[in-house]
């Protein structure tokens, strides 16, 4: 069925029978539905919570980073989380940037500035599938726009790890059980672990709590115009149905001549 | 009270112009003056909805392409950094996308009214076939636009749709590798794809003009379908009609602002904001939702499907190529409803067994496209081929059977009479 292609005209073949051939059941096997969570952005009002958003981003630098960029981001995006210049700057400097060439005309390394986008943790896919086993780890910025169900899809999936392989499951050596995952066999260790990381403000970090952080950091990253978005559309959703009063009003007043 | 038209007086500068170039005349006569039945509903606000969104569309389009980047290197980063670095980026393009999606709503909207109320009949033939011209290449506009921000979907749902042309014998491969510039789906042809997506609303606002003048001709159809027989069954456009479209145009407004706002990608893929990767397909290619049923129409054409054997195999076309023009054919015969359409009764109103077979018709439609979004399995596929069926038996053997079997209510003898006295 259709995985991945390595030829052209494979490629091509497999699109075809997509679209011209019924094709069997998906033998891939679906994963079920992601439990409904509630989240703190969810609906017409909902907000990020910040202090959601900056364990989040803790748990990203702490655990994801080594292997997933947000290479969409800005470092100066992080003002968003609440952080000073001071601290974002102090952020980006942790990181390298390869800039040039200088007047000599070589290329040089410095230290990464806010207006730097996030640096990647790997030069290219070809290092990051190699120092994964073959598999690339995907970029994170739109992970919960790119996913049906994003969020609920990203805590699930976190969370849906398996010690074991059900019985008659067949995993190769670098594949782990998870219930959320399609297909079930995915590539990433577990990533978060009972105090896998120390809270700064203190909140005690189970794997859930981690999760749930993390999931309201890349939502975040996936969408930083919602809350903007979200304000912006009260206010036009109130002048519309003004509007509509006054269109009413007037339609009625004109026809009334009519009759 | 009826409508007039009495001729304007113009002073001054406008005067001048207007003897010179006689546009104050023409708006005039068109848009203020311009009589129309006074009895239409609001179903008859489409029109204005759909010319909105046109306008809407160039405008959001417009300033997007000052922006977006139509290389396969550049384009999904540039799109990303409409969205997150230009000013109220993000609002434009979340207005320009789901713009498509507001474009088809009101245009099927459009469509049935047309198909409800008879308004394709004499003498409004070619209007309608105008208005099918358009629904195509809003089609060809809407396919293009998906492309360009270089997401999985974008390049997969291109690879599929454009490998249908080469179905057709004889020139069906030099079509794609045309359509292509190259031997796949690559910078080329998002070259060309943003060219033509450019291009094309330009085309569909020339022909929305021949619409409108076609429109301008006999006037407006209107619920009952019968034609206007003196001032006293027609109003001004404006202000009559204009006021009413207003609070069409507010309630257009409230659902496109609802999803702009609150479910900006709601009736998106998910799979489009991966960036575009030519090594890994898709499990599930699906297109946006308003190609659904043809999508639906396509696949219902399989080796083993008897309507294929009994209809296409034996004269030596294959299934693809069976599918591709039932695609293009389940446009065709909309085109050619004027002709197939065999009643002299214009509204399904007055018409008992018409009035079911359009309700039906809706139905089936919509059925098309929820098994048109389902992946290639049973009972979806079943489901799929009776629905293709029904599709064409309502165009090429309902529509001209009712018209000779159906005995059609007592026509009101004007508007007028059927606004005092309805018929329902």
């Amino acid at each position: 069925m259709l995985t991945s292609v390595k030829t052209l005209s494979t490629a091509l073949g497999l699109a075809l029978a997509a679209t011209l051939a019924w094709a069997g059941p998906a033998s891939a096997a679906k994963a079920p539905p992601p439990p409904s969570q509630n989240w703190s952005f969810e609906g017409v009002f909902g907000k990020f919570d910040r202090a959601a958003k900056q364990r989040g981003f803790q748990v990203y630098t702490e655990v994801c980073a080594s292997c997933h960029g947000l290479r969409l981001m800005s470092y100066r995006n992080l003002s968003a989380l609440g952080y000073t210049d001071d601290e974002i700057k102090a952020y980006a400097a942790q990181f390298e940037v390869q800039d040039g060439p200088d007047e000599f005309g070589e290329m040089f390394f410095r230290p990464a500035e806010p207006k730097d986008r996030f640096v990647e943790p790997f030069a290219n896919a070809r290092e990051a599938a190699a120092a994964n086993g073959g598999a690339v780890p995907p970029d994170l910025t739109l992970m919960t726009k790119a996913r049906k169900n994003g969020a609920d899809y990203l805590y699930a999936l976190l969370t849906g790890y398996r010690d074991e392989a059900p019985e008659g499951f067949e995993l190769s050596d670098t594949q782990y059980y998870n219930d959320f995952y399609p297909g079930h066999a995915i590539a990433m260790a577990p990533p978060l672990w009972p105090d896998g990381v120390e809270y700064a403000d203190g909140t005690p970090a189970t794997v859930e709590q981690q999760a749930r952080d993390l999931t309201t950091f890349l939502s975040w990253t996936a969408e930083p115009e919602m809350e903007e978005r979200k304000s912006m559309g009260h206010a036009v959703i109130l002048f519309i149905l003004f509007f509509i009063v006054v269109a009413y009003f007037n339609k009625r007043r004109l026809w009334a001549q009519l009759h | 009270m009826s409508s007039t038209s009495p001729d304007p007086e113009f002073t001054g500068v406008v005067r001048w112009i207007d003897r010179r170039l006689p546009i104050f005349t023409m708006m005039h006569k068109e848009y203020k003056a311009f009589p129309v039945p006074k009895n239409l509903n609001y179903f008859w606000s489409f029109g204005a909805l759909a010319s909105i969104t046109l306008i809407v569309m160039i405008a959001t389009g417009i300033i997007l392409a000052m922006q977006y980047q139509p290389n396969t290197a550049l384009a999904f980063d540039s799109v990303e950094r409409i969205m997150r670095d230009v000013n109220y980026g993000w609002l434009i393009r979340y207005i320009h996308m789901n713009g498509a999606s507001m474009f088809f709503i009101v245009v099927y909207i459009h469509i049935f009214r047309g198909l409800y109320y008879g308004s394709y009949k004499e003498p409004r033939e070619l209007l309608w076939i105008l208005g099918v011209i358009i629904l195509v290449l809003m089609m060809g506009a809407a396919f293009m636009g998906y492309v360009l921000p270089w997401g999985q979907m974008s390049l997969w749902g291109a690879t599929v749709i454009t490998n249908l042309f080469s179905a057709f014998p004889l020139v069906g491969e030099d079509l794609v590798t045309l359509l292509w510039g190259g031997f796949s789906v690559d910078n080329p042809t998002l070259n060309r794809f943003f060219a033509l997506h450019y291009l094309l609303p330009f085309v569909i606002l020339g022909v929305v003009v021949l619409h409108v003048a076609a429109l301008h001709i006999p006037g407006s159809n209107n619920p009952t379908g019968i034609e206007p027989k003196g001032p006293q069954d027609t109003v001004n456009f404006h202000p009559f009609m204009t006021s009413k479209d207003m609070i069409g145009i507010g309630f257009y407004l409230l659902l496109f602002a609802a999803l702009v706002f609150f479910a900006p990608n709601f009736l998106g893929h998910p799979d489009n904001y991966i960036p575009a990767n030519p090594q890994v397909t898709p499990p599930h290619i699906v297109p946006e939702w308003y190609f659904l049923p043809y999508y639906a129409i396509l696949r219902s054409f399989t080796d083993d499907w008897w309507v294929f054997l009994v209809v296409f195999s034996w004269w030596g076309v294959d299934a693809k190529l069976a599918g591709v023009l039932a695609m293009f054919g389940s446009l065709v015969v909309l085109a050619l409803v004027p002709w197939l359409d065999t009643s002299r009764v214009k509204s399904a109103r007055y018409r008992p067994i018409y009035k079911w077979a359009v309700a039906l018709f809706v139905i089936n439609f919509l059925i098309l496209g929820w098994v048109g979004g389902k992946e290639a399995e049973e009972p979806y596929v079943t489901i799929a081929q009776l629905s293709t069926i029904y599709y064409f038996l309502h165009f090429l053997v309902f529509m001209p059977v009712i018209g000779w079997i159906e005995r059609p209510k007592p026509l009101p003898s004007s508007i007028s009479q059927s606004v005092l006295s309805p018929a329902e």
